[in-house]
């Protein structure tokens, strides 16, 4: 058998020539205007796998975007697809363009970020080519294994794939951003970009507006829970964050209770927030809450019940009424 | 118009309320004598089924779960919810371990087209491993549309408007059927199952089934090196004031 022919150094050998041998297609994330700024630390995961990191920027009139990718530090290529029946971002259309990509170009890794775009279109890409996915890693221990979080992140799980392409969603806030200019990547057309879709159609979109920053990627996060009482009371947030620069999140509580969109829900099946500075008002701190923050630098928790199971991750806690610390606190910050 | 034939999918995991423990060896979380119950998003999904056939839209309800015979317990549930009957894939102890959502959807996948499906329903994610991959896996195989985080379901004549939760807001789409869906929190409110139904769901058919009666092969696409508890927090302070937390805040530049 010519296997049990090859030496283990031989074999050594011939695994370091594959690692040199990596490429990663990153998706990038955007709205035909401009790039989410996900995409950054997407590129910057897939650095870490080295080889060449390509990005594949998909949707309708979205020549901007991929010049904007192009300058991306660390992108090699760009691969453009533009067509109308990209329209909304329809899985059902961007995963055939995906499969064509992967046939002509062989990639060893293939990435996202853990955003609802991602969530949605690289399991049903994973399985047109047979693969198992792995979602929302926060490391990578080499081009094979990768660390993620399970039980909404009370445990942390290394796996190892065995599928020959690596199909990954990579969780945002795990890795720092790359720099958005200093590099000169060539943009060519991707294959395939002539698929159709009958199954599925865009019909609208209503986003939430708001100048506040953008919740995933503030560097201060401040949250109301059920001791908000009411979504007028979440106006005592709303003021204190724009004197901090903040951006306003909220628990399950307080958005099931219709104080606030669902939109701004932290938790395991909100987003997933690791700001430098994350104030819970009002938040009990359940563990389905801190699977959504926990990660954050430094966490404050104002709240009246002494026992609250968030003062047992804030750094800060003050127990006290929080309709009399937030006016105090925003008086005392100019 | 016939009316819709749908298959749920129910994961029987640690409950959510459970504080999990790593396991010594150091491959996974203590599962022996912990509460299981139904994965909270799944029973959005069948509640969301229920609601389909009480509106006559859907003609029977099918709950679907695969794992080890305690599996059963769960689709006793769901059925005590008010589908119609089950079907149990067994799989045990080794396979057990290795089954991820690849191998759920092309199970489900085959189960649909047995049983002629027009909708499979599922949660949109696992509270234990945290995938959020099957229902877009099923989809994906059987090369139907996909409808994920769906918190509104209309129908509109021969097809789905769906509201889904996004990033920065909702979104609407239309899916043809057959279509697969898959439950966001905030789809539905699911009932709770009274004692009279738990006892009919004790006659109610449950097929028995193994992977191989579907031609599906439990391969280890993965591996599972290492489970580890999270790194924890240093202990915090408890603070008295108002100014003594603007202090802190101060110290640490953020204000």
């Amino acid at each position: 058998m010519l296997a049990s022919r090859i030496s283990g150094q031989q074999a050594s050998r011939f695994f370091s020539l594959l690692k040199r041998h990596n490429s990663t297609l990153v998706i990038a994330e955007h709205n035909n205007e401009k790039l989410t700024p996900i995409t950054l630390n997407t590129v910057a995961a897939a650095k870490k796998l080295g080889g060449d990191v390509s990005c594949l920027v998909v949707g309708t009139q979205c020549s901007k975007v991929a010049e904007e990718v192009s300058k991306i530090e660390g992108v090699n290529k760009v691969l453009l697809a533009d067509n109308d029946v990209f329209k909304g971002f329809l899985p059902e259309a961007i995963s055939p363009l995906l499969v064509a990509t992967q046939n002509q170009f062989k990639y060893t890794h293939i990435l996202a970020g853990a955003t609802a775009f991602g969530k949605n279109l690289i399991p049903r890409t994973a399985a047109l080519l047979d693969v198992s996915p792995i979602s929302d890693i926060i490391g990578v221990e080499s081009p094979d294994t990768f660390i993620r979080t399970i039980y909404a992140g009370n445990a942390i799980q290394t796996v190892k794939s065995n599928d020959a392409v690596k199909i990954v969603t990579v969780r945002g806030t795990a890795f720092a951003p790359v720099e958005a200019t200093g590099g000169s990547a060539t943009t060519e057309q991707a294959p395939g970009s002539d698929v159709t879709n009958t199954l599925s159609e865009f019909v609208s979109q209503e986003l939430t507006k708001s100048d506040r920053p953008e919740l995933t990627g503030a560097k201060t996060v401040i949250s109301g829970g059920r001791g908000m009482k009411n979504g007028e009371n979440f106006k005592l947030l709303y003021d204190l964050a724009d004197k901090m620069h903040a951006a306003v999140g909220a628990s399950r509580a307080a958005v099931d209770a219709g104080f606030v969109p669902n939109d701004m829900q932290v938790g395991q099946t909100g987003k997933i927030v690791a700001p430098e500075l994350y104030i819970a008002v009002g938040i009990s701190g359940a563990i389905q809450h801190l699977a959504g923050m926990k990660d954050s630098k430094i966490i404050v928790a104002i709240n009246k019940d002494p026992d609250a199971p968030i003062f047992q991750v804030a750094d800060y806690g003050l127990v006290m009424d929080l309709f009399k610390a937030v006016p105090e606190l925003d008086s005392l910050i100019k | 118009m016939s009316a819709y034939r749908v298959l749920v999918g129910c994961k029987r995991v640690i409950d959510y309320a459970v504080k999990i423990r790593v396991k010594p060896d150091k491959l996974g979380v203590v599962t022996d004598g912990v509460k299981h119950s139904m994965n909270p998003f799944d029973e959005i999904a069948i509640e969301e089924a229920i609601r389909l056939k009480e509106k006559k839209l859907a003609s029977e309800v099918i709950a679907f779960s695969c794992g080890p015979t305690a599996s059963q317990e769960t689709l006793r549930t769901a059925m005590a919810m008010g589908a119609d009957r089950a079907i149990h894939v067994e799989i045990d102890g080794k396979e057990a371990e290795t089954i991820q959502p690849i191998h759920v959807a092309k199970l489900l996948s085959k189960v649909a087209q047995e049983e002629k499906i027009d909708i499979i329903m599922l949660g949109k994610q696992a509270i234990d491993d945290d995938c959020n991959q099957t229902a877009q896996m099923t989809a994906s195989l059987l090369n139907w549309p996909q409808a994920t985080f769906a918190s509104k379901i209309e129908k509109d004549n021969d097809s789905f408007k769906v509201t889904r939760e996004i990033d920065g807001g909702l979104e609407t789409i239309q899916v043809k059927l057959p279509v697969v869906i898959s439950a966001d929190l905030r789809l539905n409110e699911p009932r709770y199952a009274t004692l009279p139904n738990i006892m009919k769901a004790k006659k109610k058919p449950l097929a028995k089934k193994k992977p191989s009666d579907y031609g599906v092969e439990i391969k280890a696409h993965q591996q599972v090196l290492k489970v580890e508890d999270p790194p924890v927090r240093q202990a915090g302070q408890k603070l008295e004031t108002v100014e003594e937390l603007v202090g802190k805040l101060k110290e640490g530049g953020f204000v």
